[in-house]
């Protein structure tokens, strides 16, 4: 009982910040089933949705601002791909990769140029920023919203792709770009609505995140967007599902680790703090090799042959 | 042809050597309080980076290798380096909190027994030891990794480089690597003079250039060798080059540890050029400005690379800083030209060539092409 | 076609170069309220800025900046050798990056200051000091604290209190006041700043007694680094990190209910910090290097100047709470326009001969410089408590060690 008080918030703070990677890796993971591209500049979309709240919020009131982020947000996944994707369509796949860092890069300096490099307070939204306690751990009521949202959200969008047109094209495009454009097609309109989608959901994840950790830096959307990435291939890249159990999982494990000192020397394994939280972000990486390197299509990957 | 070929050698030799004269010649001229004193500096970085370009388009661009855990490798270059040349008495005040487990430095025994030339020895062994190091990771993760195909293999190294940077931070590891705090005091690049009669000859510049072009013209030695013929053939078709009886495997990791020992070397000489060695330096951002500096300069040139790395460092540490601080190119406007605009206008560069000119600067040949053509265009006219 | 749209790029490049190379390296001063504007024929004398004004650091390094300015715009001439001089501020960002700091560090040098003031923050002076060592100029750190920054070298002098002291007065502070008896150390990975105050804190509170731990840069989750620290049965919560970290911490500790009273160093004597306590259930104290009210004149006068100015309150987030950085600021020009009074001369070997032996009474104490390091000397800090329902700072003990 006394373990499982100490362990506790640290699953909290897993869970949310879980589903949190889920709603960016679920752009991930969409974007790499249709174009097979890894699109860098996701996790910078993430963190200009944040600034851009940042300044909507102080000129105009929550009701309106929260929309128009999203829409603004949207906006700027579709420009990113009309101006830096679709161009290189036929180049390479490394060409495409590196158009994309080129834009993270762009967006991380675009941002610095206009916060001036400081930190930017996000805005705090009544109800979702309030504090609550669950099982007598203090946290804010984002931690609780978060994984019931990102599943609603993910329920929401399996059906999208299961039942309807454009879901049923996007299916066929991420299975055969080639065929799917002469059965008519229209490739482009496709691959818009992915990165809408993507963009949307980021715009969602956003909000959620800096509500939690309320500043927003140039670099803020690096790592996440890094770990939501892993995600999506610790689920299987190209499964929404999956995607988002490997959020789930990358999210509790990072925190657990965080706090492994304090819960080893609690059980008694511990005598002396090993510093173990220095690897709170690399685990992700270590875990991002083995599985690429044992069972490369992920938890719940397709298998193909010439994936990887 | 084989005498062309011949002329084509000698040519660039020659050029080389003047090169590195002017070098010497810029460092004795120019003072550090000069305002050209900015050239020195863009010299010293850019040609470590020319380096780190250079070894990373022998992966990328020629053996068709996307890997960008370069950042990693340097740091293993860097802080092997660092560690070997720390003299001893300043050693317990650079681990300050630590017990510092390694107190051996390469140039300060090797001189105590042979003089100025050890140091040199030294200094030359450590950057050797910081390659090999490097070597030795890279071929311990490419034996599972380098299995991975383009973006897979691109995500695994740069999650690579950033568990190696975790545990250089790792504190329990502080006796070594100094646990999240930089390394410094070590053998730097204004530590080389030369002292000949009365007067002192500093070689601050010339020993990073120096080393940067060692280094390159051996890369170049290896890509025009059957070794580098094949790489080029795995970039261009894996298949066929299988086929050809080219052993994949053992070429890939070839590549891929070579590259890694020029990378440590860089790193080595990034250490040298700063100062300075802090784990935290060496983020994946790094790699990213290495790759746009290949792309820059063309994807499968070596002499492109090197432009790239020098026309990236020239704008972004001395010709566009007016973007950042009010005034460029005589406009006065300091509510455009603020913080951090230098940064905009330099990554709206790079799309554009990455966009419209994705050959970069050179495409896939090398300077002494160039004037090959015009040469062969001349007489063709003729 | 593509040849000769490179060609251009290229030649661009070049021509910004012949414009920027052969012109002003260094660049004019954005809102220097003096600028280069003067006069043809006035001789000048430059003093160099080298502070963070983006990163981590960023709005430290900007109230920092705000001291010199206002002290620039109060003092903008100096007598030397019997000659008037205009004195110029010029400005280089070294962005809180311990490998940027060097390049900026060679801009100042190369834009012939005769004096380098800062940084705030003691990474990127560390880093830094080689450049200005190697070109020797001399540099006045203004609020970098590590012991390294000035240990070892001739040119680095500095006129704020160390971390050793510093550190001493924190874990004094933690035993007396709060009957502490076991502490939770929170440093970021590879900052001089918070893993030394941490390590001199530690000393003198019984390394047995602390937990320490530190995040990896670019951390915005603190939730379990909150837990941690109530999990491990400490009653202090000590975390001497940059601002824009606190701020999150400060955030994450009130919604967790952290339950006890949270330490940290002169970094966090920001109004980013208030702001981020206000109205929450936290217990905040600091210690630093001036307290407001201090000298009424002073405030007084400071506080007009960034009401006036609409940049000036915006660098110093929005309103006009004087934050010890900025008097620290103020202070170091001061001290380095005595230097250049004294030395006679606007270059840098002269300037650096004499610095030592200068003296001056600035509005944040008595400054004058040891024999050994050229440290200041400087036995007393003050203690400050975030009041949470005004957010503003309350004086409340005046500490040696």
């Amino acid at each position: 009982m006394d373990l499982m008080n100490t362990v506790l918030p640290y699953l909290l703070s897993g869970i949310s910040v879980g589903g949190q990677y889920a709603l960016i890796a679920i752009g991930y993971t969409m974007v790499y089933g249709i174009l097979r591209l890894i699109n860098f500049a996701h996790g910078d979309v993430f963190m200009v949705a944040g600034l851009i709240m940042v300044y909507l919020s102080a000129s105009m009131p929550l009701y309106l601002a929260v929309p128009l982020m999203i829409a603004l947000t949207v906006l700027l996944g579709f420009l990113i791909e009309r101006a830096a994707y679709k161009p290189l369509r036929t180049a390479p796949r490394m060409s495409v990769m590196i158009s994309a860092i080129g834009v993270s890069y762009l967006l991380q300096n675009l941002a610095l140029y206009i916060t001036g490099g400081l930190n930017k307070n996000y805005p705090t939204i009544p109800w979702i920023s309030d504090p609550i306690t669950v099982f007598g751990s203090p946290t804010k009521r984002v931690t609780l919203i978060t994984p019931f949202l990102t599943v609603a959200l993910v329920i929401v969008l399996v059906w999208l792709i299961n039942h309807t047109r454009v879901g049923m094209a996007m299916r066929a495009v991420s299975r055969d770009f080639e065929t799917a454009q002469l059965m008519g097609i229209r490739i482009n309109n496709v691959i818009s609505v992915t990165f809408v989608i993507g963009s949307f959901l980021a715009a969602v994840g956003s909000m959620l995140y800096f509500s939690n950790y309320p500043g927003v830096v140039p670099t803020s959307g690096g790592m996440p967007g890094l770990k939501a990435f892993v995600a999506a291939v610790f689920g299987g890249i190209g499964s929404i599902p999956g995607a988002v159990v490997g959020a789930f999982i990358i999210g509790i494990c990072e925190n657990i680790i965080k706090g492994l000192d304090i819960i080893l020397q609690a059980v008694g394994v511990l005598k002396e703090p090993l510093e173990l939280a220095t690897f709170s972000d690399a685990f992700t990486f270590a875990l991002l090799i083995i599985v690429l390197v044992f069972k490369p299509t992920g938890l719940f990957g397709e298998k193909t042959t010439d994936k990887v | 042809m084989i005498t062309t070929r011949k002329k084509t050698n000698l040519i660039s030799l020659l050029l080389v050597a003047a090169m590195l004269a002017l070098v010497i010649v810029l460092d004795q001229v120019i003072q550090p309080t000069d305002s050209m004193s900015m050239l020195l500096k863009v010299l010293q970085k850019g040609s470590i980076y020319a380096l780190a370009a250079v070894s990373m388009n022998l992966l990328n661009g020629f053996t068709g290798l996307f890997s960008l855990g370069h950042a990693g490798f340097m740091l293993i270059g860097a802080y092997t380096y660092a560690i070997l040349t720390i003299p001893s008495e300043v050693r317990d005040v650079v681990y300050q909190y630590y017990d510092a487990a390694i107190r051996l430095s390469f140039p300060e025994t090797l001189g105590n027994a042979m003089g100025p030339v050890g140091t040199l020895l030294g200094v030359v062994l450590a950057i050797v030891a910081a390659g090999l190091a490097a070597t030795l990771v890279a071929w311990l993760i490419g034996l599972p990794v380098l299995r991975l195909k383009s973006d897979y293999l691109a995500i695994a190294t740069l999650g690579f480089a950033e568990v190696v940077r975790a545990v250089f931070q790792w504190g329990k590891l502080g006796p070594v690597t100094n646990g999240s705090n930089p390394l410094k005091s070590f053998v730097r690049i204004n530590s080389f003079q030369l002292k000949l009669g009365g007067t002192t000859i500093s070689l601050t510049t010339f020993v990073p250039v120096l080393l940067a072009t060692v280094c390159i013209a051996l890369i170049v030695l290896l890509v025009n060798s059957t070794y580098g013929r094949s790489f080029k053939a795995i970039r261009d078709d894996e298949v066929a080059a299988e086929a050809m009886g080219i052993n994949l495997a053992r070429h890939k990791i070839m590549s891929f540890c070579i590259s890694s020992f020029f990378a440590g070397v860089s790193g080595a000489g990034m250490a040298m050029v700063l100062g300075i060695a802090q784990a935290s330096n060496f983020k994946s951002a790094m790699t990213y400005e290495i790759l746009l500096m290949v792309v820059l300069g063309g994807i499968g040139s070596i002499s492109g690379s090197c432009i790239g790395a020098m026309l990236f460092i020239a704008a972004s540490e001395w010709w566009l800083r007016g973007l950042d601080s009010g005034n460029f190119l005589g406009i006065n406007a300091p509510g455009i030209f603020r913080n951090g605009f230098r940064l905009v206008v330099f990554s709206v560069i790079i799309m554009i060539v990455v966009l419209f000119f994705r050959k970069g600067i050179m495409g896939d040949r090398e300077l002494p092409d160039l004037f090959k053509k015009r040469a062969r265009k001349e007489a063709a006219g003729k | 076609m593509k040849k000769l749209l490179s060609l251009a790029l290229a030649s661009a490049m070049v021509l910004s170069l012949a414009a920027c190379g052969g012109g002003n390296p260094g660049g004019s001063a954005a809102g220097n309220p003096t600028g280069s504007g003067s006069a043809a024929g006035d001789k000048v004398v430059k003093i160099g800025v080298f502070e963070p004004q983006s990163g981590d650091n960023g709005s430290g390094g900007k109230q920092e900046i705000l001291g010199m300015q206002y002290a620039n715009q109060k003092t903008p001439t100096v007598e030397i050798g019997g000659e008037t001089y205009t004195v110029e501020l010029v400005y280089a960002d070294n962005q809180s990056s311990n490998d940027k700091a060097p390049s900026a560090a060679q801009t100042l040098v190369a834009g012939g200051v005769s004096i380098v003031l800062g940084s705030y923050g003691s990474g990127v002076s560390i880093a830094a000091s080689d450049t200005f060592g190697d070109a020797g100029v001399p540099a006045i750190g203004v609020t970098c604290t590590n012991p390294q920054v000035t240990a070892g070298n001739s040119h680095y002098f500095r006129i704020c209190f160390l971390d050793p002291f510093q550190g001493t007065v924190l874990a004094n502070f933690a035993k007396d006041k709060f009957s502490a008896t076991k502490a939770y150390c929170l440093a970021k990975q590879g900052d001089d700043y918070s893993v030394g105050l941490c390590n001199y804190f530690m000393e003198a509170f019984g390394k047995d007694n602390c937990v320490y731990e530190t995040f990896p840069e670019g951390t915005s989750d603190y939730s379990s680094y909150v837990t941690n620290a109530k999990n491990s049965g400490a009653q202090v919560f000590f975390a001497p990190v940059s601002t824009e970290a606190a701020a999150l911490i400060i955030d994450q500790a009130a919604t967790q209910s952290l339950g006890m009273p949270m330490l940290a160093g002169d970094t966090w004597d920001s109004n980013v910090i208030t702001a981020a306590a206000k109205g929450k259930d936290v217990d905040v104290n600091v210690t630093t290097f001036y307290q407001e009210g201090g000298n009424p004149e002073f405030d007084a006068g400071i506080k007009e100047w960034i009401n006036a100015d609409a940049t000036n309150l915006t660098n110093n987030n929005g309103n006009d709470e004087v934050a010890a950085v900025t008097v620290m600021g103020y202070d170091a020009y001061y001290v380095a326009l005595e230097a250049l009074k004294a030395a006679g001369s606007t270059k840098p070997a002269d300037v650096m001969a004499v610095l030592g032996g200068v003296e001056f009474d600035g509005v944040s104490g008595h400054i004058a410089f040891d024999d050994v390091n050229g440290d200041a000397i400087r036995d007393v800090a003050y203690v400050k408590h975030c009041n949470t329902e005004t957010g503003s700072w309350e004086f409340v003990a005046q500490q040696g060690v």
